[in-house]
């Protein structure tokens, strides 16, 4: 039985959202934009889910832009912005790759951030001033270490600094931990993707918050209101909005219990061992995310062994080759190299329990145990 | 045993970590991210990683990739950067050898459980009669690398396995084409893996060193002409010195970047009776006597008397060599040609 605390990576799918696709890949596989009885069924499907994601974000059911993923979703957002607006793209050092190297890719700004991830709204003030900027982009959730941005104080720095300039925010993080109603009226595009709450792979959501705003990536075809071209991904829109209800319903419950066992988790992991510094304060982050650096300890010796006891955990981000790149999220927040490469982030979600945490613990404080112990022998 | 297979996503690699599988050994393959930057050949690239999962899972073991990027940088990239503004010619792939591969990965793998680290090297390790680990070239004579692993010592032996040092690289591949790995056919890698085909060393070097002109002067000190960078010049070169044609062949007989200045002279200038290694490593214990000596990766061997003092050798050739390219690596054999005895870097 394997012990899963990465949700933050990829959550499992709920089950109601697995049954809620079954008839849309077997029986009812048309095509949403055709004109006949199977399509209409198909297409009313999708306004459905439409309406039911709308209705947990905060925002109109038109504002609601299905994607293909949450990457496609922060490209688009930053891409047609800048090819509407012109001007820069503007984000902190922290963001997921999916803004950070977009954002790059347009010879943008970067923002500095401070010890716990967050946008230096100073920084950004002073940045802003004066400039053509285009899209300032700020993730709601940290995907590393899960510290929240304060979107409301954000917004206010880019309607005063940069008034032309849309407000982005990755949101990818975030739905299983903040009631996004509260966030989406001070931003102009968020971006979010059905995997993380319980929802398929394959589908990611783009609010343009009060209408078009930007240009549209993919074109061709028309779908999405001509934002998004592209044959709908029937059962996938459907199980995602499903997924995102659930988590919405569930979340004061879930967060309630889950800071439980992820302060039992870190708890248990500091009794049994020294040297293991929790990179943010409890009350900084989400309920979800246990972020720990592990002295005298690398993160791929741990996780291999991590993984041949059979418990999946991360450490930063993966690349395209699926080695660990050294995280460019705790470099920015001035965590030191040398306890950066002790990083271990387990992330907890709707399947996780208590089982899961005491296993977790023993099985963490074996693989540090050993790891130390043997280091030491070669050592001496 | 549990064993570490390094698997660069090359045919070699491939078939060493089937058979070890085959041997029921519990194999675990491994890619090293060494590089970050442009590569088209070698053991970095993305597409390299992906040919070696592919491999793993048709051969139903795990895939790890390890991050040594870093590692890497310090040991292999800029010390090679640095030799070349010196005036000195690294071989980056023994530097790997030495510092990461049988280092950093064999370090972890021990670290994680493992009893061993495989490669794809063609070279052997055996047994002599008073029970001390040999290390012997490959049974391919064209493929044999024991020259670029010549740094292992017994400890180290120990704890290696070379599967195909055994095989003709002709049976490699047939092994691979038999269940059908992806990596049958694929070329051989050829040059320095962070080396791009398309930009080559100057574009790398120049990228990160600044190039000096240099005076080019025969041996009585006239001059002849200009090089454009002396830090690209290496000793032996004959092509690309600025010289006119139609003389008499020059060569380059020593470089030296701080004066900038590059002698020429003809080919019988370049002959040297004796030469200086230090950096030695040796396999079992040092040695001295009459053995034969290789100064590049497939290079001829020729016969010398080396007198080992320390941490050097004193090559005494017997008969004239052309001069070695200070920071070549130099490995010594015994006089069946067979036998590493031992290895250092040119002076």
């Amino acid at each position: 039985m394997v012990t899963y605390f990465d949700h933050a990576a990829s959550a499992p799918m709920r089950s109601e959202a697995i049954e809620v696709m079954q008839p849309f890949l077997r029986d009812q596989y048309a095509n949403p934009s055709g004109s006949h009885r199977l399509a209409r069924q198909a297409r009313q499907a999708v306004d459905e889910s439409r309406d039911r994601v709308a209705s947990v974000l905060g925002c109109r059911p038109n504002d609601v832009v299905f994607t293909g993923c949450g990457t496609e979703s922060d490209n688009m957002a930053i891409t047609g912005a800048v090819q509407r607006l012109g001007g820069a793209a503007v984000c902190p050092a922290g963001e997921h790759h999916a803004v950070l190297e977009v954002v790059e890719h347009h010879g943008g700004i970067i923002i500095g951030v401070d010890a716990a991830g967050l946008v230096d709204l100073d920084d950004l003030a002073a940045q802003l001033e004066g400039r053509n900027v285009a899209i300032v982009s700020v993730m709601t959730v940290n995907n590393e270490v899960g510290s929240i941005n304060d979107l409301e104080a954000v917004s206010r720095v880019v309607r005063r600094h940069a008034p032309g300039a849309l407000v982005h925010t990755d949101a990818v993080q975030a739905v299983c931990w903040v009631d996004l109603r509260n966030v989406t009226p001070h931003v102009d595009l968020m971006s979010l993707s059905a995997h993380k709450f319980g929802g398929p792979k394959g589908v990611g959501i783009l609010v343009e918050n009060g209408g078009p705003k930007i240009d549209p990536l993919i074109i061709g075809g028309g779908q999405e209101r001509e934002r998004r071209s592209g044959t709908h991904n029937t059962a996938g829109i459907v199980a995602a909005a499903v997924a995102i209800e659930l988590a919405d319903v569930e979340r004061a419950a879930e967060i309630a219990r889950l800071s439980i066992l992820r302060d039992q988790l870190v708890d248990g992991l500091q009794a049994s061992l020294d040297g293991v510094h929790e990179t943010l304060s409890r009350s900084g982050k989400v309920a979800g995310f246990a972020h720990v650096c592990f002295e005298g300890v690398e993160s791929e010796s741990l996780l291999y062994l991590l993984d041949e006891a059979e418990m999946c955990a991360s450490a930063a981000s993966a690349c395209a080759s699926g080695a660990m790149e050294p995280s460019h999220v705790l470099a920015a927040m001035g965590v030191p190299p040398e306890r950066a490469l002790g990083a271990l982030r387990m992330t907890l979600g709707h399947t996780t329990t208590e089982a899961d945490v005491e296993r977790g613990i023993e099985v963490v404080v074996a693989a540090v145990t050993r790891l130390r112990q043997r280091s030491a022998q070669a050592a001496s | 045993m549990k064993v570490m297979c390094a698997m660069s996503g090359g045919v070699d690699s491939s078939v060493a970590a089937l058979l070890l599988r085959n041997a029921g050994h519990e194999v675990v393959g491994v890619t090293m991210k060494l590089w970050g930057g442009d590569s088209d050949t070698g053991c970095c690239s993305v597409s390299d990683v992906d040919d070696a999962r592919r491999v793993a899972q048709q051969l139903g073991i795990d895939h790890l990739v390890f991050n040594f990027g870093d590692d890497f940088d310090a040991h292999v990239v800029e010390p090679y950067v640095e030799a070349h503004a010196n005036g000195v010619t690294p071989n980056p792939c023994i530097e790997c050898n030495r510092s990461v591969k049988f280092a950093r990965l064999a370090e972890r793998a021990d670290l994680l459980g493992f009893d061993a680290v495989a490669t794809g090297h063609h070279a052997n390790i055996g047994r002599d009669d008073d029970g001390r680990l040999t290390l012997l070239r490959g049974d391919d004579p064209k493929k044999d690398q024991s020259y670029v692993v010549h740094m292992l010592n017994q400890d180290q032996l120990a704890r290696t396995m070379f599967p195909v040092g055994g095989m003709q690289k002709s049976q490699v591949r047939e092994f691979a084409a038999q269940i059908d790995l992806r990596t049958a056919d694929k070329p051989d890698s050829q040059d320095v893996c962070f080396i791009t085909s398309t930009g080559g060393r100057e574009s790398f070097l120049g990228d990160r060193i600044p190039f000096h002109r240099a005076e080019v002067v025969d041996l009585d000190g006239t001059s002849l002409g200009e090089v454009e960078s002396v830090e690209m010049v290496t000793i032996g070169q004959r092509k690309g010195i600025g010289l006119p044609g139609g003389g008499p062949k020059r060569y380059v007989v020593d470089v030296d970047p701080v004066a900038r200045v590059v002698s020429v002279g003809a080919d019988s200038d370049l002959l040297r009776s004796e030469l200086m290694v230090h950096a030695m490593s040796w396999v079992d214990d040092a040695v001295s006597g009459d053995v034969l000596v290789q100064a590049s990766a497939h290079g001829a061997t020729q016969r010398a008397t080396i007198e080992c003092n320390q941490d050097s050798v004193r090559v005494m050739w017997a008969q004239e060599q052309r001069r070695i390219a200070p920071g070549q690596s130099v490995v010594f054999y015994d006089l069946s040609d067979q036998r590493v005895l031992g290895g250092g870097i040119a002076n």
